[in-house]
């Protein structure tokens, strides 16, 4: 029996028989969060179970309550919420464990915490103390949990570091985080969670903060890991391709509720409910071009390449690089090498790269936010051709009508304290003036019918809107002056996977209507293949390899492509694979290159 | 959350349930003052702070009305006359009760061994007290003319005096209710003068940064560094004695807010770094807004608030200076009328022994700073309304 988990109070009974390799049973749990408003119920009779050996994925949206789910279970809810209902018992040989009858603050608790049920959590940057040595901050769950004196804890630690494929552990040990790289210090928490043997081990959306290839080689610890101590995981997620990869069991949930669960093969190949198919549909969609796109570029195949509306020459950008008060002269860092592209005329030119490739720099660089260190860009424009390099203040504003940015958090790219209509309208007042106001209104109330928000929405400021409807605002910003050229610099990253095909269907739609052409940054290869023409793979500052989006994306040719794509972990459970990917070494040049 | 849900992609029509932007008055439309008021709102000791600062201000502005007498009225029969009760009625001789508000007039007594005249509440002498009572004519707030008191003795000249006397025979109320005024104003010039030096320099180290950015906060740690009171005390001995009092006090608050602006030119400095590199500012850059819109008009709402609050926690460090200054006697001089002023008389030990009720200007000056360091508190918790 694979599926004992139900939401269905009538088919699981209050104490259903548990068999041997279950570690824990969560049954209806309840939390509730008291706010000014009303009662949020943030988790809504969850029951599931935890078995020896075995992952079970969490897997929902933004909101829907999986991380609280999580930390219900450890009874760590933060104020005001509050566990309201439910069981939670962990199974231990010596007897059972009823976590929810315990008090939050008691030492009963605190044994289980780090010793039974350990957690891993997702920004290994903040959950790591700053001021303490990995070493130290190991030790201290060894110091509660066992009796091991100071040489034995120590000998544990670099055994642990070791295990969690740190290398050097003896001298890692009494390194601080920020000696760690992101992926390092996540093993280091996996180390410290680890430390007392727990038999379940929670992991709050773990690799979302890494890059897909460290990503891909934390999951394949905690694989491994558990094979070894064959302890029960419950992982949380967003990503479906991660829960294709890695899971065993699957519980979807959405707003609080639990909609459905099963075996990783019956959620993605048989799912029942409407949400789970909707979820599953949208991380499949974007496995393939996009429908919109392959019909555009079936219809530019037919017209003459013309000239492209943008060329990048030999740009170089070298951060920290001038002398210091000292005359010592700091060496800087070369986040972008020698970059020349081209975009054509209504043409997507997708950029993916790893966190530190350089890519958000290029593009930044080629809005003149950053000043280049040295290059050429070459915009052909309405009034023909423009040397972007030399443009004063004055003249960059024209330029900033043709070429607009989308930002990749919707939180922080508007400006609080604006209503929608003044956002959108910034643009337009700067260029026309203040006199016709009336036609800005107009112009804005278009806009915001054309990317699906009301006309009366202008009012309202953004904190009404929800980060979908908060980029679709950020888009009709970008649109206002009437643009040729938009870099989207991780435009859906921030967003939950079922908006963000809607949000690229809708930049799609705009730039088969207004022959835009594209920068699109991203570091999720998904949507680069659904949504780009061409792309171009950055690495330490240097594009390795540019081609047909296609083409890139399914045989690539340079090494260290082939290992990005390999790491990427695909929504089906019959193709999982990550464990056998390509890694890319960078050679002894790349490495001298980097410093 | 329900509200994840998005419009459908593309054009969408217009819904025919158009719903009118004036009947929608909930959070989606409250601006950040709105939102501000209701966080506000739900700080009760701010709130109840805020209206005592309000009342401290009105006292201020109608210091002529609510005074019982003028504060420089001195009269040597009364020196040192302790505080009166009010009383609402009085039991006579026959055993009935009256009704009237009234104080009690004062009998002296001699001592016979050291001849010091001392005071004692006479039962028998009932000085009645009215509302409204008619006055010498004054100008109000300086210059609407009146000759009403709120309150005060139904016949003129009869001793009244609530708060006691001091050595002069002046009534301590009426020269509470005047101080307010000059204590409570003149720290605001120098809070005004320190804010406009802070938000300048320190907007200007903030935005700019570089070279000037370092050169000013060198400014401001070389400024810091300065002992203050040995600095006050020679520019005190400096100006010319010749000035009238105030004009003197307001120089020395100049001077001081010379220093002063250097923990608000921080506060703003700070503001500005981190809101240089938000998203939105970046955007607006894009947008094509000039240097002067960018700050004025979208990085400035972002710290308004937060500088308000500065400014609400500043008064009362004015107030104290005062206080401090004047006491010390670098600072106000009488016969300007000053809560600093009037704690001087309760200098030395012996006219506190016998005449605890000069004291009473200090527990205004308590009452003060306390209200703006709660408003203040209050403030500045309400003051950034999106944070999480």
């Amino acid at each position: 029996m694979s599926q004992t988990v139900s939401a269905a109070p009538n088919i699981v009974p209050m104490r259903a028989p548990v068999d041997a390799d279950t570690v824990l049973t969560v049954r209806h749990l309840k939390t509730e969060f008291t706010l000014r408003t009303g009662v949020l119920k943030a988790v809504d009779d969850v029951s599931f179970d935890l078995r020896r050996g075995k992952t079970l994925c969490i897997v929902g949206e933004s909101g829907s309550g999986k991380s609280v789910t999580a930390r219900s279970i450890l009874r760590i809810v933060p104020e005001p919420g509050k566990m309201t209902g439910g069981e939670v018992i962990l199974h231990r040989p010596d007897g059972d464990v009823r976590i929810h009858e315990l008090d939050p603050r008691s030492s009963a608790i605190r044994a289980i915490r780090g010793a039974d049920i350990s957690m891993i959590f997702q920004e290994p940057m903040s959950s790591l103390s700053p001021v303490h040595t990995i070493g130290f901050q190991i030790e201290e769950s060894l110091i509660l949990h066992t009796d091991l004196d100071k040489s034995a804890r120590r000998k544990r630690i670099i055994e642990l570091l070791e295990r969690v494929e740190i290398p050097d552990p003896e001298q890692t040990i009494d390194r601080y985080p920020f000696e760690y790289s992101g992926g390092m210090r996540q093993r280091a928490m996996i180390a410290m969670a680890l430390a007392c043997n727990p038999k379940v081990l929670i992991a709050d959306e773990p690799t979302t903060a890494l890059d897909v290839t460290t990503q891909a080689e934390i999951l394949d610890l905690i694989q491994e890991l558990q094979d070894e101590f064959g302890m029960a995981v419950m992982f949380i997620t967003h990503d479906m391709g991660v829960v294709a990869e890695i899971a065993d069991e699957v519980a979807v949930m959405h707003q609080g509720r639990h909609v459905e669960s099963g075996s990783v093969e019956d959620i993605f190949h048989a799912p029942r409910e409407d949400y789970t198919k909707m979820l599953i549909g949208s991380a499949v969609r974007l496995e393939q071009p996009s429908p919109i796109k392959l019909r555009m570029q079936a219809e530019r195949e037919k017209q003459p390449e013309g000239q492209p509306i943008l060329s990048v020459r030999a740009m170089n950008k070298v951060f920290g690089a001038t002398g210091t008060v000292f005359g010592r002269k700091g060496q800087g860092v070369h986040a972008v090498r020698d970059v020349s592209i081209d975009l054509m005329q209504g043409e997507t030119l997708g950029i993916v790269g790893e966190s530190g490739s350089g890519k958000t720099t290029l593009g930044r660089c080629l809005m003149r936010m950053h000043e280049p260190t040295s290059g050429e860009v070459l915009y052909r424009g309405r009034d023909g051709e423009v040397d972007v390099m030399s443009l004063d203040r004055r003249s960059l504003k024209d330029l900033y009508a043709d070429m607009r940015m989308i930002f990749q958090d919707p939180y922080a790219s508007l400006n609080p304290r604006m209503t929608v209509q003044q956002i959108i309208a910034e643009p337009l007042r700067n260029r026309q003036g203040h006199g016709n106001a009336a036609a800005i209104r107009d112009r804005v109330a278009d806009l915001l019918v054309r990317v699906g928000l009301k006309p009366e929405h202008m009012e309202r400021y953004p904190h009404a809107f929800s980060g979908g409807q908060r980029q679709r605002i950020g888009i009709a910003r970008a649109l206002a002056p009437n643009p040729k050229i938009i870099v989207a610099d991780e435009a859906t990253s921030a967003l939950d996977v079922s908006l963000r095909s809607q949000i690229l269907d809708l930049l799609l739609e705009f730039q088969e209507q207004l022959d835009l052409s594209f920068i699109f940054i991203s570091h999720d290869i998904s949507t680069v293949r659904y949504f780009c023409d061409r792309v171009a793979v950055m690495y330490r500052g240097e594009i390795v390899e540019l081609g047909a989006a296609r083409a890139v994306c399914d045989t690539p040719s340079h090494a260290y492509t082939k290992a990005l794509l390999s790491a990427v972990p695909r929504p089906d459970p019959t193709q999982r694979g990550i464990h056998k990917r390509h890694r890319y070494v960078a050679s002894a040049s790349d490495e001298r290159a980097s410093q | 959350m329900s509200a994840m849900t998005d419009p459908p992609t593309g054009a969408a029509a217009l819904p025919d349930d158009v719903v009118s932007i004036a009947d929608a008055r909930g959070a989606e439309v409250a601006g950040q003052w709105r939102l501000m008021w209701w966080k506000f709102r739900q700080h009760k000791l701010a709130m109840a702070s805020g209206i005592v600062v309000l009342l401290l201000y009105l006292v201020a502005i109608f210091a002529e009305f609510l005074a019982p007498v003028d504060p420089n009225a001195f009269n040597p029969r009364y020196t040192y006359a302790p505080p009166q009760d009010l009383r609402m009625s009085f039991v006579d001789e026959s055993g009935d009760r009256h009704w009237g508000l009234h104080v009690n007039g004062y009998r002296s007594e001699i001592d016979r061994e050291t001849f010091r005249r001392t005071f004692v509440l006479d039962d028998d002498d009932r000085i009645a007290v009215g509302f409204f009572v008619r006055s010498d004519p004054y100008l109000l707030a300086g210059f609407i003319p009146a000759s009403v008191k709120l309150v005060g003795p139904k016949e003129a000249g009869q001793p009244f005096y609530v708060l006691g006397a001091d050595r002069l025979g002046r009534d301590m109320l009426s020269r509470v209710i005047h101080g307010a005024r000059v204590s409570l104003s003149i720290g605001l010039v120098g809070v005004f003068l320190s804010l406009f030096l802070g938000v300048v320099l320190g907007g200007i180290s903030g935005y700019y940064g570089g070279w000037i950015d370092t050169v000013i906060q060198r400014l401001i740690e070389f400024i810091r560094s300065i002992p203050t009171i040995p600095l006050w005390m020679g520019l005190a001995a400096a100006i010319p004695l010749t000035l009238h009092p105030l004009m003197v006090y307001l120089i020395i608050t100049a001077i001081v807010s010379l220093v002063g602006w250097t923990d608000l030119g921080r506060e703003v400095r700070g503001r500005f770094l981190s809101i240089k590199d938000e998203d939105f500012v970046a955007a607006a850059r894009l947008d094509g807004a000039s240097e002067g819109r960018i700050i004025l008009r979208h990085m400035t709402p972002s710290f308004l608030s937060h500088i308000i609050a500065t400014v609400t926690l500043a008064i009362p460090t004015m107030i104290l200076a005062e206080t401090a200054l004047s006491f010390l006697g670098i600072g106000l001089r009488p016969p300007v009328v000053s809560w600093g002023v009037l704690l001087q008389e309760a200098q030395n030990v012996r006219s506190v022994v016998t005449a605890p009720w000069l004291m009473w200007p200090g527990a205004a000056v308590v009452i003060a700073v306390l209200s703006f360091n709660f408003l203040g508190d209050g403030l500045r918790d309400a003051a950034d309304p999106y944070a999480t």
